[in-house]
């Protein structure tokens, strides 16, 4: 499934970026899909749901996804095709959450001060290798761990379980 | 090994677990709050039909206690209808307070089990010298199908604390200061024990409070090894099947902190992150529009005794609303008991159903753009409460009594 480097467009954000900047509470009592997406990063930024494309970068300074343990902010993420988180530090929850559903959330101590929002770059989710847009190496992430990476290269634990449960 | 990896070893079925390693362990108590249907839509994703072990599982109606929405509601019948399916009878309702508390109110809290919530605050439980840690819904769905949950085995902070606080300084303000100094990632992953004969001196309430505050610095979990204060706690509420284990002399802390809590002042933390620790009197006359005792932080027995006790025979400022959220139940029950709910409404406070309430900023008390709150919960995060141009100061609930008062952050100190 990441046999190829992602390529998509950079939003980066501060430190503590936690669940209610990603997901305010009071849209939590949303399920559905669609609905849970259009409320993307709406307490870090508003604009985000409406610019954000398939396929872009989330990048962040240390502990993104700090705070609770709502779903709903790696699913809003998952929702609108964030390709991969890049931070320093997750927070737990969140970094379980966001694996669970098959979104790499990369730890690199420093791409948030090397990158811009808008900038275009790669990211070779294997490898933890981090390219710009005229294929240059400018950080590199920690290798996932093997369990982890096994979850993401099923797309998530819930096939996983599927498998397991039948 | 470290006791809370004796928990996980146990588990587990092994003997023994190291720092890093993957376990499969057998959970004691799983939770779910009303917040997250998304737990029974993962559940049947995941092909789920049968609960392992409904009688180890526990519904909280806490979040959206009673609904406020037609949404919650649904959500709410929803999952009555799923514990009914699964014949699982521990359904906490809309009557039963804020689940951490709930927990320790019913005799599920106890030393050396494993409990796992889909809320983050689950640290609460190191109190009892459990290792509680919290989730979200598709881990939460997969306890359900399994009974088991993977675990990463973490890395442990001792924090020892020592000095007799002052009048007016709890263990909320000891827990703002420690966060202040370590910042909000401090923790993250790892496990944070508390020692030192402060801890020693508090009571499981206060305990509680500083156990559930270590997951502001991103903790997994949290313990105090059980002692007298413990099992007085235990033996009062009849107790006697529990397993205390304790941390082998050999163990090493991957590190070991250290904080005199004896010249400590009240401490707040600022808008709007729970790290921006300060002591009060920084703030001193910065003007209210809400003050808030409640939650599974400041919403304890103690804490609206604390709260009584400061506005006894006083009137709250007109400029202010001043929520009171009993944490559980019970806890409403013994403070109507002891006086404190008649105290405090007479001083015009608002009395709240037990729940989460605004703490979470889903109902019951949210801030408009360029309020001011000042609350006894466990996160100031923007929006958090409400409007993102509203503005929220954590502190005890003495603190934020004597700021109802005043209509403006007071030191509680002169009131108590």
């Amino acid at each position: 499934m990441f046999d190829k480097p992602l390529r998509g467009r950079v939003f980066l954000f501060g430190k503590n970026i936690d669940t209610d900047q990603i997901y305010p509470g009071r849209f939590v009592e949303l399920t559905d899909v669609p609905d849970v997406a259009k409320h993307a990063m709406e307490g870090a930024d508003p604009t985000f749901a409406s610019s954000c494309k398939p396929g872009d970068f989330i990048v962040a300074d240390s502990n993104f996804g700090c705070g609770s343990s709502r779903e709903h902010a790696a699913i809003t993420l998952k929702a609108v095709a964030v390709g991969a988180v890049v931070a320093p530090s997750f927070g737990r929850i969140f970094y379980r959450n966001g694996i669970n559903l098959g979104l790499p959330l990369l730890v690199c101590p420093d791409l948030h001060t090397k990158v811009q929002t808008g900038d275009t770059i790669a990211i070779d989710v294997k490898s933890g290798e981090i390219t710009d847009a005229a294929g240059k190496v400018i950080a590199r992430a920690e290798v996932v761990t093997e369990y982890m990476m096994h979850i993401l290269e099923n797309g998530g634990i819930k096939p996983l379980l599927q498998k397991q449960l039948q | 090994m470290h006791a809370l990896e004796k928990i996980l070893a146990k588990k587990a079925g092994r003997d023994s677990v190291h720092v890093g390693e993957i376990v499969n362990c057998t959970v004691d108590v799983a939770g779910i709050n009303d917040l997250y249907l998304q737990t029974v839509r993962s559940f049947r994703e995941i092909g789920g039909k049968r609960v392992a072990s409904p009688e180890k599982v526990v519904m909280f109606m806490d979040h959206y206690a009673p609904a406020s929405t037609i949404t919650q509601a649904d959500n709410q019948k929803q999952f009555r209808a799923f514990f009914r399916e699964q014949n699982a009878d521990l359904i906490m309702d809309v009557n039963e307070g804020v689940c951490h508390q709930v927990l320790a109110d019913k005799c599920f809290s106890k030393p050396g089990q494993l409990i796992v919530i889909t809320d983050s605050h689950t640290t609460t439980h190191g109190a009892f010298g459990a290792f509680g840690t919290g989730v979200g819904a598709t881990d939460m769905a997969t306890i359900l199908a399994t009974g088991k949950l993977w675990l990463r085995v973490p890395e442990i902070i001792r924090t020892t604390i020592t000095g007799k606080p002052a009048r007016g300084v709890y263990a909320k303000d000891v827990a703002l200061h420690i966060i202040g100094k370590l910042r909000a990632d401090h923790a993250v992953y790892k496990g944070v024990e508390f020692a030192g004969d402060t801890v020693s001196g508090w009571s499981v309430s206060e305990r509680m409070a500083l156990c559930n505050m270590t997951t502001e610095i991103g903790a997994k979990c949290s313990y105090i090894q059980p002692d007298a204060v413990t099992e007085a706690f235990l033996r009062e509420k009849g107790i006697t099947d529990y397993d205390i284990v304790s941390t082998d002399a050999d163990y090493r802390y991957a590190e070991d902190l250290h904080f005199d809590v004896s010249a400590l002042t009240p401490q707040l933390a600022a808008p709007s992150s729970v790290d921006n620790g300060a002591p009060i009197k920084e703030y001193l006359g910065q003007r209210i529009d809400q003050a808030y005792v409640g939650s599974c932080t400041g919403g304890r027995l103690e804490d609206i005794a604390a709260a009584a006790a400061v506005v006894k025979g006083r009137s709250i400022a007109k400029t202010v609303r001043f929520l009171v959220v009993p944490a559980s139940r019970q806890t409403l029950l013994d403070a109507m008991d002891r006086g404190y709910i008649q105290t405090l409404v007479t001083a015009g406070a608002t009395l709240v159903s037990p729940s989460c309430a605004a703490c979470l900023g889903t109902h019951q008390g949210l801030l408009a753009p360029g309020e001011v709150c000042i609350s006894a919960t466990n996160r100031n995060f923007p929006g958090r409460m409400g409007s993102t141009e509203a503005k929220i100061f954590l502190a005890s609930p003495a603190t934020v009594a004597a700021s109802a008062l005043e209509g403006a952050i007071a030191d509680p100190t002169a009131y108590l």
